[in-house]
């Protein structure tokens, strides 16, 4: 037999229950599962980045900066650029200090807790520099872990956040693959890169692409046929980071080396 | 039945009711499932426009080349020709409203970017014109000798660099 007591906590339990399926009708919505399969933009910003060019100036983490209000001295960045090392007993060295902020200007490679390891020219196999940003997935596995819907993908491709709807959980940084998301220390939700989105929805390119002297790096529409991105994405021999996380990445890459992570 | 049973019921009712009027109140118009569909486009509508509105720092050269022409001319010229404004005189913003006056970046630091030399021969690094920091003029900017407008390159016909007073 039910007492007074057990039937009003079930009835609690039965409440939030209730309210909860009421929610998930919007699971099944027809109209959203037909969204998802028929793309009407005739947009989808494409990144392309040749490392044969880069120089690890860094003129692209100081513009980037700059232009998207990262806090400069903080030692976070949405872009960054990485030196690979490659000496002839087989062993890489990989660093980026500051982001590369201030670009490469020593031979010096940061080694962290290790401390500095100069490496001797005659021992270097091959050495380059790799510029990185968010990879703008088509699968993003940071917008599906976002538990408010706070990140999300645009039509044309980019993935936003919301930083008045991030509660700043940090779930989003822990499950890129890339490390494109950090938190930002001025508004306390995660950021990253979006492709300048205020710049290339004005027809503009992003502040990186403007900085760089070299054009290592290239931003494109991959609908276009004739834009010369997307030429060399349908024709060259591209590449993309950590393809195996199946996150579909639309940052394609020319002079990948399989050393690069 | 008696009341002491739907009492209880009621106030079941009353939860579901707050949830669902909390609920229209505190989440906005836009929220909800766009373009991308639920797993990827659920989100507040709102929040694509705030992106855009973003102001725009970086104007790239061509914003300068109406009033610096000579200075635009000087750089197309040489071998810096690559290299915008805005990487050594830092973003335009709203120039010349805001700020009036653009800083001229003239440190080492700036010039060793690219002109600290590193033997990255799969890189382009590797055929730029370098020097070692720790050994070449320590004491003395780069401009003091170099122009950075319009640099001369070592071993062309006038290997002595431009001299600038």
């Amino acid at each position: 037999m039910m007492n007074r007591r057990e039937f009003c906590k079930k009835a609690m339990v039965m409440a939030g229950g209730l309210a909860l399926p009421l929610s998930a009708f919007e699971l099944f919505d027809p109209k959203s599962l037909h969204a998802e399969k028929n793309d009407k933009s005739n947009t989808r910003w494409v990144f392309l980045v040749d490392t044969h060019k880069c120089v690890g100036c860094g003129f692209c983490v100081k513009s980037c900066k700059t232009e998207n209000e990262v806090p400069y001295d903080a030692n976070v960045t949405r872009t960054w650029v990485e030196r690979y090392v490659i000496t002839k007993d087989g062993n890489t060295y990989i660093d980026s200090p500051k982001g590369a902020r201030d670009g490469f200007t020593t031979t010096k490679i940061d080694q962290q807790h290790e401390g500095m390891k100069d490496i001797n020219n005659e021992d270097i196999t091959k050495a380059f520099f790799v510029p990185k940003l968010c990879n703008q997935c088509d699968k993003p596995s940071c917008v599906q872990v976002c538990p408010v819907g706070a990140t999300y993908r645009t039509a044309d491709g980019v993935v936003l956040i919301d930083r008045k709807w991030c509660i700043g959980c940090g779930y989003c940084v822990q499950n890129c693959p890339y490390g494109a998301r950090f938190f930002h220390p001025v508004y306390h939700v995660t950021d990253k890169c979006n492709f300048c989105y205020h710049r290339i929805t004005k027809g503009m390119k992003t502040a990186c692409v403007d900085a760089c002297p070299f054009g290592a790096r290239q931003i494109g529409n991959l609908k276009d046929q004739n834009d010369p991105v997307t030429k060399i994405i349908m024709t060259d021999r591209v590449n993309v980071l950590k393809e195996e996380y199946g996150n579909k990445p639309q940052a394609f890459y020319l002079g990948l080396s399989k050393e690069v992570k | 039945m008696k009341n002491h049973v739907w009492r209880p019921l009621y106030v079941a009712i009353c939860i579901v009711g707050i949830v669902l009027i909390a609920r229209a109140i505190l989440v906005p118009k836009d929220y909800g499932t766009h373009e991308q569909g639920y797993m990827y486009g659920t989100h507040r509508q709102g929040n694509v426009e705030e992106w855009k509105a973003v102001t725009v720092k970086y104007k790239t050269s061509e914003a300068c080349k109406d009033c610096h022409g000579d200075k635009y001319a000087d750089i197309k010229g040489g071998a810096h020709a690559v290299i915008g404004c805005e990487n050594c005189h830092g973003a335009l913003m709203e120039h010349p409203e805001n700020p009036p006056k653009l800083s001229i970046d003239r440190s080492r630091s700036l010039c060793l970017r690219c002109h600290s030399k590193l033997p990255y021969s799969a890189s382009g690094r590797g055929s730029i014109p370098g020097i070692d920091p720790e050994k070449h003029n320590t004491d003395s900017e780069c401009v003091m000798c170099h122009s950075p407008h319009k640099p001369v390159i070592p071993g062309s016909e006038n290997p002595k660099p431009e001299v600038k007073k």
